[in-house]
């Protein structure tokens, strides 16, 4: 019998949906499962920051020149992911003064313009930065929009014939001697179980990749590692700014969408918890008080919420003790590593280098099919990317921002029937809601958020999370669902308000608390 | 740590409750006006990422500020709408808007030709071509004209009058008062004088600049407003309150000057009054005291002005039109006559304006009353043009009612 598929990915972060572009792209027959929604794990839950290499220069220069070219190419081919911020690394009289020389020096060894500006010019770029600046750094920084990225990967993966299973989980594999042959996966939704079967399949699985080679045999030893962020409720900066020091804690505001968000923590915390991760108030305090000495601001600035995703940092091959980690790509061959053949795992690396990432395991999966085709992937722009719009002035502020999300996706919404702005914080209107739901693979409000902002507004959704999850469940077909929308929606909301909880945001939640309170 | 988790930037305290929304009055007349929250508040954050987020429709909102009055919790929403328009605004504008906008000018050009211009005016060629070259609407009364300025009236019949008194006020005039109805600013120095207190004009006096920053000249509004913060400081160090009989100016430079144009009036905010403010505090005090004609009957419906709603002023011309023996007041619910200063006479809005004042008209028309008593000019055209009724400023009411050598004797000091 012959297979279905030539590979199955596994994982729907960004890695995964990006290697099943580049598979489709090669002209092989994929599929991806994720278990639950694309962007679930680190891929949804980091700063949305375009990395130009700068801040790994001094310390790791191969992965600095990696995410340079990436940068470069990114800007291109997604070009409505990503927004053209630049950034800035800003030495405080406390910082060693001669880390700034020695960080330009290693951008331009790495291939990364790095230009020192006196403080005023900085400030004159950007006026939210500390004023007690000694010094500065322009670097090609940027801010990428993680879940349109995906997105957009995703369904040009499907444009060009891929499978995309959400909510499906891996439960097994099939195996035949040492050799995996496929998959048993169930669909966590209904509970249906299925056999897919393909010649190779790439673990993407990121932090859970640990899990998934285990159940293939193999041994991968992940080291999760917590970054916890704070979402404040405007832009108060145009620019990505870094502090101009050795990588630590809470040293970059990057300016997302209409939002900024300062981050990260680093802590490691055991394997068991990276399924309900929590930001702990210490945390919470960590980030401010270092936010604040980056930009001021941000000391009066209403917090939304607060998240925490987990680093699929792996440990070292070579390192037996498991302590010393890698924070580049690493591809492992399992065939030639464990003996089990049909299997490639893919991990650890960054959101800046996916493509990078999925072209690395793209290229092995076609080295073992015996498939010699090109990658493309840096050459094509993603949907929505492939130019811009320009919207007039004259155009709504509704479909302005369904431009800034979706690009030329824009064009299959409905606007001329469906133009009721529902999520006003967001400005998202029902032709969007039906938009996502017709065409990204939308089942719940919280894939519905992630493909187009409702609720991640100033108000949480407070406003209008009624009224969306009414539209969702119909645009769904199955208008009895709404309660049930509603009531996972809140309790979603209120995890990330919950250790932020005072002042502005206390009485939000007292709001909503007293709105839908049963 | 955040001390407290309270924005310093204002929109961020919205809960997005929509309590403004439900006391928009453009809202209610004109679906393709966006509403308060969403062209303030919500607005202001997409603007804060890219200016392009910019919405037109924002010049619909009239700056009432009833969104202020309602809101819970705090939000300047109208600031936040104005001050965008100013900012992001479009950049080039009609020669009406102009016209329409610089008060002084258009006044200094129209008074000593008030004759003519008043027939023009009112005649309806003239206003067709008006609506059809100049976009200002022919069916709107437009306000006439004075044949001679306040100013001057006072300068040259007034002010050696006011050498006897030891204690002063700065009289505000504003442009109504200069231009097109000096009786108002007669009736007020009467009143002031026989009150025991001598009139002061400032030495330099521009209109507030309402209209202009309405319609967007934010640089020309900013500079008339300097010279008025220059003159009201003088005065004030002098030890004389500012005084003025128009709400919208005396609001204007209380809160817009801080809030829109970014001038600091900390130092004199307090000492800028309304005439019916001003009086009955002094009668309140007891160092004013009031004497009326006994044979004073007079039927008056209180219009409140939403900018005098905003000031939270009102309850000050109710109390002192109350005090007149034999004035019978009745005082309907707050609402929005619709005109908005220079708004109602563009073309383009004047079907709004007299939808959002229709409510209103038919309110009064009901109460029936010899005279609509407020404290605003702008109300006043609107309401004398869409009902049958009479308007008055509560400052001329009261000069009607007083007994003027009574209280003039009942004030010596």
């Amino acid at each position: 019998m012959m297979n279905e598929y030539d590979v199955i990915i596994i994982g729907g972060g960004i890695t995964g949906v990006g290697t099943a572009r580049d598979c489709a792209l090669r002209g092989l027959r994929t599929v991806l499962v994720e278990r639950f929604d694309l962007t679930n794990g680190a891929t949804g839950r980091n700063h949305g920051l375009l990395h130009s290499g700068a801040r790994y220069a001094v310390t790791d220069r191969d992965s600095a020149s990696e995410c340079i070219k990436e940068n470069r190419i990114l800007k291109r081919i997604a070009s409505n992911c990503v927004e053209r911020t630049d950034g800035l690394f800003i030495t405080l009289p406390e910082d060693d003064p001669a880390y700034q020389d020695k960080l330009v020096e290693a951008c331009r060894a790495a291939g990364i313009k790095a230009e020192s500006i006196d403080p005023a010019e900085a400030l004159r770029l950007e006026p939210s930065v500390n004023p007690r600046l000694v010094g500065a750094v322009r670097v090609p920084d940027a801010s990428v929009d993680p879940f349109r990225l995906s997105s957009a990967n995703a369904l040009d993966a499907a444009a060009h014939g891929a499978r995309i299973l959400t909510y499906h989980s891996v439960t097994s594999f099939i195996k035949d001697g040492s050799r995996v042959v496929g998959v048993r996966v169930k669909d966590t939704r209904t509970g249906e179980e299925k056999e897919i079967l393909a010649a190779m399949t790439v673990n993407a699985a990121g932090i859970w990749g640990q899990g998934i080679a285990a159940m293939a045999g193999a041994r991968i030893r992940m080291l999760p590692s917590k970054g916890s962020l704070l979402v404040f409720g405007h832009r108060v900066n145009r620019m990505v700014v870094n502090r101009c020091r050795k990588p630590a804690n809470a040293d970059i505001l990057v300016p997302g969408d209409v939002v900024c968000i300062i981050g990260t923590t680093s802590d490691k915390v055991p394997f068991e918890e990276c399924d309900d991760i929590r930001v702990t108030r210490q945390e919470v305090t960590a980030l401010l008080d270092e936010g604040c000495s980056l930009v001021p601001a941000l000391a009066n600035t209403r917090i939304l919420r607060a998240y925490a995703g987990v680093r699929p940092l792996v440990a070292s091959d070579d390192d037996p003790t498991g302590r010393r980690t890698s924070r580049g790509i690493v591809l492992l061959d399992h065939e030639s590593r464990d003996g089990i053949s049909g299997f490639v795992t893919i991990t650890g690396g960054k959101l800046t280098n996916y493509r990078l990432m999925a072209q690395m395991a793209t290229d092995l999966v076609c080295r073992k099919l015996n498939v010699d085709k090109p990658c493309l992937t840096a050459g094509l722009p993603l949907p929505g990317s492939e130019r811009r719009l320009n919207p007039s002035r004259a155009d709504a502020v509704a479909f302005k921002a369904a431009e800034g999300r979706h690009g030329t996706m824009v064009k299959d919404m409905d606007f001329s029937h469906k133009s009721e702005v529902l999520c006003e914080c967001e400005h998202v209107t029902k032709a969007e809601i039906a938009y996502a739901v017709k065409y990204l693979d939308v089942h719940n409000m919280v894939d519905l958020r992630r493909r187009t902002r409702i609720g991640m507004g100033t108000c949480q959704g407070t406003f209008c999370i009624r009224k969306v999850a009414e539209a969702l469940a119909e645009e769904l077909g199955c208008p009895q669902k709404a309660e049930e929308f509603l009531d996972q929606y809140v309790r979603e909301r209120w995890k990330g308000m919950a250790p932020v909880c005072w002042g502005d945001s206390l009485r939000e939640a007292e709001y909503m608390r007293k709105l839908y309170r049963k | 740590m955040q001390d407290k988790n309270v924005s310093v930037n204002n929109f961020e305290q919205c809960l997005k409750c929509d309590i403004c929304s439900s006391v928009c009055p453009m809202l209610a007349a004109n679906p393709r006006y966006p509403g308060p929250k969403q062209a303030g508040p919500d607005g202001e954050r997409y603007r804060l990422k890219d200016p392009a987020y910019y919405d037109l429709t924002l010049k619909f909102c009239l700056n009432c500020k009833r969104c202020e009055v309602a809101c819970p919790s705090g939000v300047r929403i109208g600031d936040i709408i104005q001050t965008a328009r100013l900012k992001y605004g479009r950049q080039n504008r009609p020669l009406r808007d102009f016209v329409l906008a610089d008060t002084d000018l258009t006044g200094s050009l129209a008074t000593p030709l008030a004759p003519v211009v008043n027939r023009a005016l009112g005649c309806r060629p003239v206003k067709a071509v008006m609506d059809r070259l100049v976009g200002v609407d022919s069916r709107r009364t437009l306000p006439s004209y004075s044949g001679r300025k306040f100013v001057r009236w006072f300068r040259e019949s007034a002010a050696h009058r006011q050498l006897g008194f030891r204690r002063f006020v700065s009289f505000f005039h504003g442009c109504y008062v200069n231009y097109n109805f000096p009786e108002l600013g007669r009736d007020f120095v009467r009143i002031i004088n026989a009150c025991g207190f001598g009139v002061h004009l400032l030495e330099d006096e521009r209109c507030c600049g309402v209209a202009l920053i309405s319609n967007g000249f934010g640089a020309q509004a900013r500079h008339q407003a300097e010279i008025n913060v220059r003159s009201i400081r003088k005065a004030v160090s002098a030890g004389e309150p500012v005084v003025g009989c128009s709400s919208t100016c005396i609001f204007t430079m209380r809160d817009e000057y801080d809030h829109l144009l970014g001038i600091d009036t900390s130092d004199v905010r307090d000492s800028i009054l309304l005439a019916s403010k001003w009086l009955y505090d002094k009668v309140e005090s007891g160092s004013v005291k009031l004497v009326f004609k006994s044979d004073y009957h007079l039927k008056v419906a209180y219009h409140t002005a939403c900018h005098m709603n905003k000031l939270g002023w009102s309850v000050y011309s109710i109390l002192l039109l109350k005090m007149i023996p034999g004035l019978e007041l009745i005082v309907p619910e707050q609402q929005c006559c619709g005109i908005a200063g220079t708004f109602g006479f563009k073309k383009e809005n004047y079907g709004y304006s007299q939808e959002i004042g229709k409510s209103l008209f038919d309110t009064l028309e009901a109460i029936s009353p010899d005279i609509v008593a407020t404290d605003c000019e702008t109300c006043k055209w609107q309401i004398e043009m869409s009902t049958d009724l009479k308007v008055m400023n509560p400052i001329s009411i009261l000069a009607e009612a007083l007994d003027f050598e009574k209280t003039q004797k009942s004030n010596i000091r």
